[in-house]
């Protein structure tokens, strides 16, 4: 955790990777045939609604919130599995939210996705070599077969999997959770990519390999080359490894800024709610839990106003009409520390 | 399930319940409980090693481990739940009675009504056709606990304990919503009062803001009914919120046990002190570090300690053998001949 300050002042410097501005996601919800006869407004369920946050290359950014709030709409809207519907996304200035066919797939190539639960992620029929060889193929890297072999080697290595040539002709069924999420991270590693999504990657393995991919994770992005955006929902995790937290909530981003900012000097009520419910390792450190009653609201039915306020336990007045927008608060050391919220 | 023979080396020695020196008896005890499973194979499976607690009133046991350690395997022998595969030895006494000792026969009258669980993702497991309600009246009518009306009434008042509405019995399960449903299935391991709650990774796919909702009724549960809970997850931090005792388990051993506190502050056992080592927290920088290798195999012979492999302190007495589970503190015992100097066998 040391190195980590030297790590965030070196990427201050360039230019942001990936540059998200006012991205919005919305399906639109079916409508029965009175209603579109009626011409009755389309309703539209606000997966994303106005994201905006910036990757920088060397760091590790985590995007943290309840289930629906968000999270895997916006990564896949970022790697252009579903389309936008406003805002844009910018992979090293170029906007790709509107490219098409051949000119899209070279920027596929350099976004890759790691799934959540390696036991489906793999194909169960294919050798951990072709694994790793498909992307090549599809994508044709590589001159020649012995050169992809190489490079299928190289990678299986880089993820943590040596001897190389142990792994190379096993099945999935034949490795641990631990080391399939290892063989999906080298699968995207053939392709050089410039941003790593991994979207909850060890919430499916055993608590005693969790850290050691999560290392993996974090050694990749210390090299500079790559950026890595983690989702996930285990604000310790986040806290321990990524450089930048960003807390969603119902599509919204509603605090973000440098890990340990967020953690130890929290300014959204939600993410101190958040935060006082994480349990803590040590029995004597447990703190009260600030309780949230109810459930997440619909995103097909956002509250007007803050849309945290029908939860938030500081709520006022015009919390039920003003929405806030992302600030930073002129006490906060960080610029880029912000909450959205009338209180900060 | 059949008694099997288990060779006197495996037994461990005999524990001295804690709480007889408080003068309380426990609810449940379990003592030298061994689960074998028969493999297709032919070989035997030894999932559980003779593992010995006991649950006073109101405690709260964090059974924790790694996947395949024996923890689920242990809580569903206290059920009489195992397959037709399995066998066991030891014993199981709610109110000094062992109900392993004539299989079914002797469990049938304790399941549920001494002795109840919620299952891992029993969340899930709710009936879609029927409403949610009916599945808790179902149950109590199912076990005399109480019949029409009555049984009704009293489903609408563990609604109401665990925060849903009466009303709410009279929806069907997909109008839930998860911690809703978690809730539910806890309201219906409850319908016959049992002494002792068993919980199978209550809150592992909720939201985190649900799962502490669920946690604070579990907690507030045993403080209002007196029951005693034990709660199987391999979260450490979930246990350090929750519990006040902990069993951290490996290949189908107790290798550590005691009050949270002791030992998350003076782990004795290495196993317990790597695992908290892999364990990110919020506020501690400490870097993580996973445990290498992996679990040894339960179908074969282990000798020495199981952990021997993967620890970072074993010695060559470690590979050759068993370690035994001694005192080492108040209430305070661990496996581990790293802190069991004299040990002869």
């Amino acid at each position: 955790m040391i190195p980590r300050a030297t790590v965030v002042s070196a990427a201050h410097d360039c230019r942001p990777l990936v540059e998200v501005e006012n991205l919005s996601t919305y399906y639109p919800i079916r409508q029965n045939l009175g209603a579109s006869i009626l011409r009755k407004p389309r309703r539209f369920v606000k997966a994303v609604d106005g994201v905006t946050f910036a990757l920088v290359r060397g760091e590790m950014t985590a995007l943290v919130g309840e289930s629906g709030c968000g999270k895997t709409t916006t990564v896949q809207t970022i790697l252009r599995m579903i389309d936008a519907t406003a805002g844009s996304v910018r992979l090293e200035g170029e906007d790709i939210t509107r490219l098409t066919g051949r000119r899209i797939r070279a920027y596929r190539r350099r976004m890759q996705m790691i799934y959540q639960d390696p036991y489906e992620s793999l194909d169960p029929r294919f050798r951990v070599r072709s694994i790793i060889e498909e992307p090549m193929l599809i994508h044709h890297v590589g001159t020649s077969r012995s050169d992809r072999r190489t490079r299928t080697l190289e990678a299986l290595s880089q993820a943590g999997l040596t001897p190389p040539e142990f792994y190379m002709d096993r099945y999935p069924h034949e490795l641990s959770g631990g080391q399939r999420q290892r063989v999906a991270i080298a699968a995207s590693l053939v392709l050089d990519p410039v941003l790593l999504i991994a979207d909850e990657p060890v919430s499916m393995l055993d608590v005693s390999v969790r850290a050691g991919v999560l290392s993996l994770l974090d050694d990749l992005r210390r090299d500079g080359a790559m950026a890595v955006l983690m989702i996930t929902h285990d604000l310790s995790t986040a806290a321990h490894f990524a450089d930048r937290i960003a807390v969603m909530y119902l599509g919204r981003i509603v605090e973000q800024g440098l890990a340990d900012d967020v953690v130890c000097d929290p300014l959204h009520p939600y993410t101190k709610a958040l935060l006082s419910v994480v349990p803590k390792r040590d029995p004597r450190r447990q703190t009260k839990p600030q309780i949230l009653r109810g459930e997440t609201p619909n995103p097909a039915n956002v509250p007007c106003g803050c849309r945290f306020h029908p939860r938030c336990p500081v709520a006022f007045a015009e919390c039920s009409t003003v929405d806030p927008a992302l600030r930073s608060p002129s006490s906060v050391s960080d610029a880029h520390h912000s909450a959205a919220c009338l209180l900060v | 399930m059949s008694p099997h023979n288990a060779s006197p080396s495996e037994c461990p020695a005999t524990t001295v319940p804690a709480c007889l020196a408080e003068g309380e008896a426990p609810l449940v005890s379990v003592d030298g409980l061994h689960v074998w499973f028969a493999l297709p194979s032919g070989r035997e499976l030894h999932a559980v090693q003779g593992v010995s607690f006991d649950l006073e009133r109101g405690v709260r046991l964090g059974l924790v481990g790694e996947s395949g350690c024996g923890k689920t395997t242990t809580i569903l022998s206290m059920m009489g739940l195992l397959p037709p595969s399995a066998s066991v030895a030891g014993a199981v006494s709610p109110r000094a009675r062992n109900i392993l000792a004539r299989g079914e026969q002797s469990v049938r009258s304790h399941r549920w009504t001494d002795i109840a669980m919620v299952f891992q993702g029993a969340m899930n497991s709710l009936n879609p056709v029927k409403t949610v309600g009916s599945q808790v009246v179902e149950a109590m009518e199912y076990h005399n606990v109480a019949h029409g009306e009555a049984a009704r009434t009293r489903a609408g008042e563990l609604f109401e304990m665990l925060g849903i509405s009466a009303q709410s019995g009279a929806r069907f399960p997909h109008e839930f919503s998860g911690g809703m449903r978690q809730r539910a299935a806890i309201a219906m391991a409850l319908s016959c009062s049992p002494d002792v709650l068993l919980a199978d990774e209550p809150t592992t796919a909720l939201d985190v803001m649900v799962q502490a909702q669920i946690g604070e009724l579990l907690v507030g549960l045993t403080r209002e009914l007196g029951m005693a809970m034990v709660l199987v997850t391999h979260d450490l931090p979930l246990v350090a919120q929750l519990c006040e005792r902990v069993a951290v388990m490996y290949a189908g051993k107790i290798v550590e046990s005691g009050p949270m506190d002791a030992v998350f502050h003076r782990p004795r056992h290495p196993y317990t002190r790597m695992l908290f080592a892999a364990t990110p927290d919020l506020y501690d920088k400490e870097r993580v570090v996973s445990i290498p290798g992996a679990p040894p195999q339960l179908d074969r012979r282990i000798d020495g300690c199981a952990f021997a492999p993967r620890c970072d302190s074993a010695s060559d007495r470690c590979r050759v053998q068993h370690p035994r589970l001694l005192d080492i503190g108040p209430q305070h015992k661990a496996a581990c001949h790293a802190k069991d100097p004299g040990a002869c066998t």
